[in-house]
């Protein structure tokens, strides 16, 4: 399983993410933006960070980078592709996942361990999860208030794309940023695309808190 | 070159040169300085870049163990951490700045601690920092002002370390009257590096290339040294366009292009421009190879039009850093930098004429000797005094209080903003990046990360008593080494060595500098006694507003060392039926106590001699206790005494307790040092008190955690209203004008 890590400028979580993949038993290799081509991989992940200092709009420069015309034609093509908080914010901003993320409703950075809960399962990044399973993960961002509109709204539910969404340690659902039917992460119509706002990157030991982002991860090895 | 300036003296006070210092400057150079030439005396001679009042008593501070690979005088301290492994740590101040400019002042004083730390070739992997503000609770325009300032600087300090990836994983918080027209911001961090790749601030090598990198030099900062080193007024605030502005994506490129750049072997020598920009950073590098430099400065890359050569020197634009290179790798160096899409221009060279001497467009115009500049700077013996009120405070009245019930100081005390849990503030950091977190912010005493490349932690507290530091200025540093210390000890970490900030008031003054001796003295005492020497630091002076100096607020960073990263105690109770035992003797301790200060509003009294040879034993004992797996929680004891951290211990647990001590009425609430709690099953009972029978430490079995209820002897409280005012009192302060 080799997965492909990008490194914007700004990007921070290139090596955690590295990290925790390589203890899962991924080949990584960690590629810069400025390359055109990807190398030959089955998973592309987009890591955390302040790509470009987020200045302008979170992802809003990243996502002109040479190496994103590779991604996209990677995921046109039905490549995995994970954008992992700054990630995800790339993803929406390249139009490869719907919606945008605005500011968190109390205009903080909101750095906590948070629970999620899993919507979906039926798709490759949860396929290890189950459907109402809570999940204990570390967030971390500024701009995390997923927005869609209505009729969005409606396809995703439609087409199963709600991956997990914010709620307290009952499961009851939680209001941390704003986010529109308090969505933690999404993917694409066509399951290939995945992006969320928690980081499963930071939750794979016991000494950090929590393990529970292994299993997450774990779905792309049997790719 | 030169020629007799007119208005000479305007210039001198606009420099805050004395005639003395002109005097000095023209037997220097044996002639008449230059504009230019003012400047680089001004900024290098300034208090804050010279330690001109304070070097006298710094120099004796113990700076050598084992384990201390370089100790004060680089731009920070290293000490071995096992396996070929060395952390490098350093603390440092910005409060000027963040009064002027909270959002900024703070931000760029995290930028700059984070160059001192990159540097020397460490990537950094933890900050810290210790915030002091005054009273931000009430309505009048100082209480607004200071809760706009606590907003600014969290957010300026969560902004540029969120950004750079460098996770906030610990610090402090307190509040006293006395830092209402003048807060501190000190900030620390901490890299890692391999102990054999530790890059230092030196120029040498004959024709060796000078090399700036970074941002390009604009106006901002200009005279930000000299600022800082003088007196706050109302017209202070006048002063915003010295501080300087930050921009931590451009850091964050510095800071990747460096440790890329640390892999080739181009560097002979690395500097980081903080205070007084080009200049320290060219003088000190020169300084201490015993070299001289040539620079070009119409070569130095520049942000704005028209800027002149006084300008390029004094400027404090941020995120910028000097290189001295090999000769002939000019380009691979400028290469490596230019892929991060940073400046970088070869701006002069070395030279082995033991001068500075500055071109612009081919005209000479400056020449000043290095050594005199850098390493012979002025030391003064500034005239100390003891202070006259510190007869007045001596004795303490707690009669008054003792006619209160338990339960009612009780509620009183666990509202202080000194002891609620300031979840508002470190939530805006992101402590999780990186993922060595281990015990994170909050979870009471020091932060604990681990280090992948040798399994082993490493464990971080900032300490402070502003209040003892007031009562006593001696035995309060110390106890802010003690403190430190303990808290390390507390996760099972043997604390190793310590940086300090020493933040005093305006040295001017004999009674603030006598403060300032006795300061040192302290450290001094506690840091020899406790084998934690000191190996970075940075002095603070002049932190006065119209006359009114603060408190002595020496804050004490200590790092520590746990040999196994599957063993770091924590702070919270783990299981309901556990054993709590009370380490430790209580003395009848109230000298600058929470309890005088919330319940009398005084800050007074003595604090008693301190014991560090049973500090130390408690420190083994946790430590030894927990090698063994004996413990399932450790506290120590501070602010507010028994009651105080069983309040906190149960909050962040979620469980209650049920405690029955012999200790009466107000020793509830004593302070007295070197104690702890600890949680254990019962089952280990015997072994841990025999074990502190074997140490010689007091030890006594207090009571059970259990599920919802808090009491301790006569107080009781249910935990869901204790936790309520625990964790939601100090956003109710903070935002009530939102």
């Amino acid at each position: 399983m080799k997965a492909a890590i990008l490194r914007f400028p700004g990007t921070n979580c290139e090596f955690d993410t590295n990290y925790a993949l390589k203890r899962l038993g991924f080949e990584t290799q960690i590629v810069w933006h400025k390359e055109e081509k990807l190398p030959k991989c089955d998973i592309v992940v987009i890591p955390g960070g302040f790509s470009y200092g987020d200045y302008l709009r979170s992802g809003a420069i990243a996502r002109f980078s040479p190496i994103m015309k590779a991604v996209e034609a990677y995921a046109k093509k039905g490549g995995y592709v994970l954008g992992i908080c700054n990630g995800f914010q790339i993803l929406t901003e390249a139009n490869l996942l719907p919606g945008a993320l605005k500011r968190n409703t109390n205009l903080h950075f909101i750095s906590k361990f948070q629970h999620i809960k899993v919507a979906s399962n039926k798709n490759r990044f949860l396929s290890k999860c189950k459907v109402g399973e809570i999940l204990y993960v570390p967030v971390a961002h500024a701009d995390g208030n997923y927005f869609i509109d209505e009729e969005g709204l409606d396809d995703l539910i439609r087409n199963d794309q709600i991956l997990v969404q914010y709620c307290d340690k009952n499961g009851e659902f939680f209001d941390l940023n704003g986010s529109v039917n308090y969505i933690a992460g999404i993917c694409n119509k066509e399951k290939n695309v995945f992006g969320l706002m928690p980081h499963p990157e930071r939750a794979i030991e016991e000494v950090l808190g929590s393990v529970d982002g292994n299993k997450m991860l774990e779905g792309f090895l049997a790719c | 070159m030169s020629q007799q300036l007119e208005n000479i003296d305007e210039i001198l006070k606009a420099h805050k040169l004395s005639k003395l210092d002109y005097a000095h400057i023209k037997e220097i150079l044996g002639r008449e300085p230059n504009l230019v030439e003012i400047g680089i005396f001004s900024a290098m001679w300034s208090e804050h870049c010279s330690y001109k009042s304070s070097k006298k008593y710094l120099s004796g501070f113990p700076t050598k163990a084992p384990w201390v690979i370089q100790g004060p005088g680089e731009n920070a301290g290293v000490i071995d951490i096992g396996d070929g492994m060395a952390a490098v740590f350093k603390m440092e101040s910005h409060n000027h700045p963040s009064y002027i400019e909270p959002f900024q002042g703070a931000a760029t004083g995290v930028g700059g601690i984070l160059r001192d730390i990159f540097t020397m070739g460490a990537r950094p992997v933890a900050n810290l920092n210790s915030l002091r503000f005054g009273d931000i609770d009430g309505n009048s325009e100082t209480n607004r002002y200071l809760r706009h300032l606590v907003r600014g600087v969290v957010d300026g300090i969560g902004s540029y370390g969120n950004c750079m990836g460098i996770p906030t994983v610990g610090g402090e918080m307190s509040f006293e009257s006395c830092y209402n027209g003048n807060i501190l911001v000190n900030a620390f961090s901490l890299g890692l590096a391999k102990a054999d790749e530790i890059f230092y601030a030196k120029a040498e090598g004959v024709g060796n290339p000078v090399i700036y990198v970074g941002s390009k030099t604009g106006r901002d900062g200009l005279g930000g040294a000299v600022m800082s080193s003088d007196s706050f007024t109302e017209e202070s605030k006048k002063l915003r366009p010295t501080v300087q502005v930050g921009d931590p994506f451009t850091e964050k490129l510095l800071l990747e292009a460096c440790l890329e750049l640390f892999k080739t072997d181009y560097v002979i020598g690395i500097q980081d421009m903080g205070a007084a920009g080009l200049t320290s950073s060219s003088f000190e590098m020169a300084g201490r190879s015993g070299s001289g430099m040539r620079m070009y400065l119409d070569k130095v890359p520049a942000r704005e039009e028209r800027m002149t050569p006084y300008e390029f020197m004094l400027s404090e634009s941020q995120e910028r850093m000097l290189i001295c290179a090999k000769k002939g790798s000019e380009d691979k160096v400028i290469e490596i930098f230019k892929k991060w899409d940073l400046d970088a221009e070869v701006i002069g060279e070395v030279t082995d004429t033991g001068r500075m001497e500055l071109f612009w467009h081919g005209e000479k115009v400056a020449d000043i000797p290095v050594a005199p500049v850098s390493e012979e700077a002025p030391v003064l013996d500034r005239p100390i005094k003891e202070p006259s009120y510190l007869k007045e405070i001596k004795t303490i009245n707690l009669e008054p209080i003792k006619a209160k019930s338990n339960q009612e100081i009780f509620e009183k005390l666990i509202h202080s903003l000194d002891v609620v849990d300031k979840s508002w503030v470190y939530s805006q950091y992101d402590y999780t990046v990186q993922t060595n977190t281990q015990k994170a912010p909050g979870s009471l005493d020091a932060s604990v990360i681990r280090v992948k490349e040798n399994g082993k932690a490493l464990a971080l507290s900032s300490d402070c008593n502003p209040r003892y530091c007031y009562i006593d200025p001696k035995k309060g540093a110390a106890l802010a080494v003690v403190e430190s210390g303990r808290n390390v000890a507390m996760t099972g970490a043997r604390p190793l060595a310590i940086t300090d900030c020493l933040n005093y008031g305006n040295p001017e003054n004999p009674e603030v500098m006598w403060q300032f001796a006795k300061g040192c003295e302290g450290i001094k005492e506690a840091c020899s006694a406790l084998n934690t020497p000191v190996v970075s630091g940075n002095v603070s002076l002049y932190n006065e507003t119209n006359g009114e100096s603060i408190f002595p607020t020496p804050s004490i960073a200590m790092v520590g060392l746990n040999e196994s990263q599957e063993r770091v105690l924590h702070s919270k109770f783990k299981n309901e039926g556990d054993i709590i035992v009370l380490l430790g003797k209580t003395k009848g301790e109230y000298g600058g106590s929470l309890l005088l200060k919330e319940m009398q509003n005084e800050i007074r009294g003595e604090i008693s001699d301190i014991d560090y040879e049973k500090e130390l034993k408690l420190w083994d004992f946790i430590i030894k206790a927990n090698e063994q797996g004996l413990l399932e929680s450790a506290k120590d004891l501070n602010i507010g005494g028994l009651a105080i951290a069983l309040y906190k211990v149960c909050a962040i647990s979620n469980m209650g307790c049920n405690v029955k001590t012999s200790l009466k009425d107000l020793e509830l609430f004593d302070e007295s040092q070197s104690r702890a709690i600890v949680s254990l099953k019962e089952e280990n009972l015997e072994k841990v008190l025999n074990l502190a029978n074997e140490l010689g430490i007091e030890a006594e079995v207090i009571g059970k955690t259990e599920s919802n209820k808090i009491t301790i002897n006569d107080i009781t409280i249910d935990l869901e209203k204790a936790k309520d005012i625990y964790f939601n009192t100090f956003k109710k302060v903070i935002e009530q004008d939102l």
